[in-house]
């Protein structure tokens, strides 16, 4: 008993330092994405125009404020916070999907981008946007984030009718890659017959990006993305029933039916969310979740929807600015960056699962 | 039954509107022990499955200490029965200890957090199946045997009144299946815990349970204590055994006996010629064995594996007909077999063999020349 109270207390300890590491990191993330740029701003610079708004824009209109401090005040408040901001939102977004995803599906390597969900939001959105688009000019947010969730819904459906039998790692890849090409080639042949500037937008979503989005697009996502969060974090108890297989869950008197019904709808809202307002930003569900378990040594809902959204978060706002300073002025998009860090994970997984099974 | 603990009631189970097996009736008492059996496919499962409420029954009624199953509220159920399925478990960075803790859903918070209580229930449950020194071994890295008990031991942390167990012994070897079913027969002495399982070891359901039903054919074809339920005849019936045997007795079976005029005679006694009946019935050799005694150790295996068996009576001296009998059937066999069991019958069929030039071995594989 002794030695379970040291162990316990050593557990504790690791997820402490887990949990005070992200959070170091995801102010540090923050603050270097608006640190670096074209222009870079010190961070004692970033301080004052963060906290004290007000007073450096009374300057400006007064006219004492500098010319560094103004085209600061506008390069943060106009472009890089809201994008750090959207990226870190997203971007726990999707891991927390991904961890959801891998639980439902009882499999490491369940994602929105690897089952295929995210094309099918983004193919849903192509429909919507070229069906509205003789009608209006700007097609409404909501109409987007709802195309999307319907499309993912649809899509995990799909998934879960072909992929739900089979406990196969490559099997559900395959389905998911499958879905993935249809849905793909369906907004091709849309965007290919389409009038080109109806559908900028769904353009340069091919590979996922958090810029030039507005700050309605902040305020919409995380009111979408964080209650969303809360709920699944209040779901941590059933999730871990729901890992130990339906039958147990069942047993001990968990209602399997309803559970994975709002399983499938909480991971498709967060991953349609992130398909409405970024486009499929690939490989960070898969990744995360997996960073996040070598790191707590544990797959205990409790610490690892809290730890999979800040990490997530962290990990998205880090690739972004990597996306968008590596090869200064050119930016890449987010999804190349999350592609290069996260495939490799994910065949690394395969890998060590299929030996570990031989043994 | 009237203090019966848990009591199907006319119930059918099955998957849509197919019945896999109707109108079963079945009353147990509080620490008892019963078992299902029955062939692959009889629907042993299916009556568990039902019971446990994964798949709806068709028609009857379940109780549980005069409650109704079916519309007990999940979380209450969850505190008066617990299962071991035969569902794969395969969490993953998960110790053995996180496994049991599982079976606390019902009695923890919204967080499920374990209080102190709750770890000693979960200590107390491992140490209850031997597991205790596993508790914090990866579950993924256990033995067979030791995931089984661990699997218990999860059930248990329910602090369940009834646990419904579906093939708890496929997979073990022996001595695990033992240890096992060891472990439920002292929960239901000790603690007073109602056992319901399905096994596929007739051997092993008469003798843990206070209760053995057979399922087959659709139905519960007999109920009641194995000694009275799991006769020969009904076996083979049950399992459609056409060819081989089961003895009640020994909870033992035997491949089918080697048909043919008996080229071997085999001179067994006190449990000696048991060896040398399977080593023919191996190599497919009909033989004849005698002179066995009624009450005795080789007539379990003699029985179902002989072409003919000499018997004389318990006590007393061989009666001289059956000497002859035994004689005759030398004569008609190329060789005997010595089981080495020492008998004024077998001194004299021994002698009797020699004279008539007839091959006499203590071994099976001394014989090849014979039959070849």
């Amino acid at each position: 008993m002794a030695a379970q109270v040291t162990g316990r207390r050593a557990r504790a300890a690791r997820y402490t330092a887990v949990f005070v590491g992200l959070g170091v990191l995801f102010v540090l993330a923050v603050l270097w994405n608006i640190h670096t740029g074209s222009v870079d701003i010190s961070v004692r610079e970033i301080w004052r125009i963060l906290l004290h708004k007000g007073e450096v824009r009374r300057e400006i209109d007064l006219g004492t404020a500098g010319a560094s401090t103004v085209s600061a005040y506008n390069i943060i408040w106009k472009i890089r916070l809201k994008r750090v901001l959207l990226a870190a939102v997203l971007g726990g977004a999707l891991a927390l999907s991904g961890f959801l995803l891998q639980t439902f599906f009882r499999n490491p390597i369940a994602g929105p981008f690897v089952l295929g969900i995210s094309s099918g939001a983004r193919m849903f959105l192509a429909i919507v946007t070229v069906a509205l688009s003789t009608a209006m000019t700007r097609v409404p947010l909501w109409i987007t984030v709802a195309a999307s969730f319907f499309g993912s819904m649809l899509t995990m459906l799909f998934a879960l009718a072909f992929g739900r039998r089979t406990r196969n790692m490559s099997m559900l890849l395959v389905i998911g890659i499958m879905l993935s090409y249809i849905c793909s080639a369906v907004t091709d042949f849309l965007i290919n017959f389409a009038d080109e500037a109806d559908i900028v937008n769904l353009t340069h979503w091919s590979m996922g990006s958090f810029s030039g989005g507005s700050w309605q697009d902040v305020g919409v996502s995380a009111l979408i993305v964080l209650p969303t969060v809360l709920v699944v974090f209040l779901l941590s108890k059933p999730l871990s029933a729901y890992a130990l297989g339906e039958g147990y869950a069942q047993s001990v008197g968990l209602n399997v039916r309803r559970f994975r019904l709002a399983l499938i709808a909480l991971s498709s809202v967060l991953s349609a969310c992130v398909t409405a307002f970024a486009g499929p930003v690939s490989f960070v569900g898969i990744a995360v979740p997996h960073i996040c378990r070598i790191l707590l040594r544990s797959e205990k809902p409790i610490l690892m929807v809290p730890a999979s959204f800040l990490c997530g978060a962290v990990f998205c706002m880090i690739c972004d600015l990597t996306a968008r300073t590596v090869f200064s002025p050119t930016e890449l998009a987010v999804g190349t960056v999350t592609s290069a860090v996260g495939a490799p994970i994910v065949i690394w997984l395969m890998i060590s699962r299929r030996r570990a099974q031989k043994e | 039954m009237e203090n019966a603990y848990l009591q199907l009631d006319d119930l059918t189970v099955g998957y849509g509107r197919e019945a896999v097996v109707s109108h079963i009736r079945l009353a147990l008492r509080r620490g008892e022990i019963a078992s299902l059996v029955g062939p692959n496919g009889s629907g042993k499962s299916t009556i568990l499955k039902t019971l446990t409420r994964r798949i709806p029954a068709l028609s009857g009624k379940m109780t549980l200490a005069g409650a109704d199953i079916a519309s007990l509220p999940g979380r209450r159920l969850a505190e008066k029965m617990a299962s071991v399925l035969t569902d794969r478990v395969t969490p993953e960075l998960s110790t053995c200890f996180d496994i049991v803790s599982a079976g606390r859903y019902p009695y923890t918070g919204g967080f499920g957090l374990l209080t102190a209580r709750d770890r000693e229930v979960v200590n107390a449950c491992l140490a209850m199946v031997n597991a205790a020194s596993i508790a914090d071994r990866d579950f993924a890295s256990v033995s067979d045997g030791q995931r089984q008990r661990v699997l218990l031991a999860r059930a248990l942390a329910q602090e369940p009144e009834i646990v419904v167990l579906d093939e708890p012994t496929s997979f073990l070897d022996i001595r695990h299946k033992l240890e096992l079913l060891e472990i439920l027969r002292a929960l239901a002495r000790d603690r007073g815990v109602t056992v319901l399982m399905s096994l596929h070891e007739l051997d092993l359901a008469s003798k843990i349970s206070d209760l053995v039903a057979c399922v087959g054919q659709g139905r519960v074809l007999a109920c009641g204590r194995p000694e009275e339920i799991l006769t020969d005849d009904r076996v083979r019936a049950l399992y459609g055994l056409e060819r081989g045997s089961y003895n009640a007795l020994l909870g033992s079976v035997e491949l089918p006996r080697p048909a043919g005029e008996p080229r071997v005679f085999v001179l067994g006694g006190g449990g000696r010629g048991i060896r040398h009946y399977r080593a023919l019935q191996k190599a497919g050799v009909p033989f004849a064995a005698g002179i066995l005694p009624e009450n005795d150790l080789d007539m379990a295996v003699a029985l179902p594996l002989a072409e003919t068996v000499i018997t004389c009576p318990a006590t007393g001296p061989v009666p001289p007909a059956r000497l002859s009998d035994a004689r005759a059937l030398i004569d008609r066999a190329g060789a005997v077999l010595d089981g080495g069991f020492p008998s004024e019958a077998r001194a004299a069929l021994l002698r009797y063999a020699r004279e008539h030039g007839k091959q006499v071995v203590a071994d099976y594989t001394q014989l090849s020349e014979v039959l070849s």
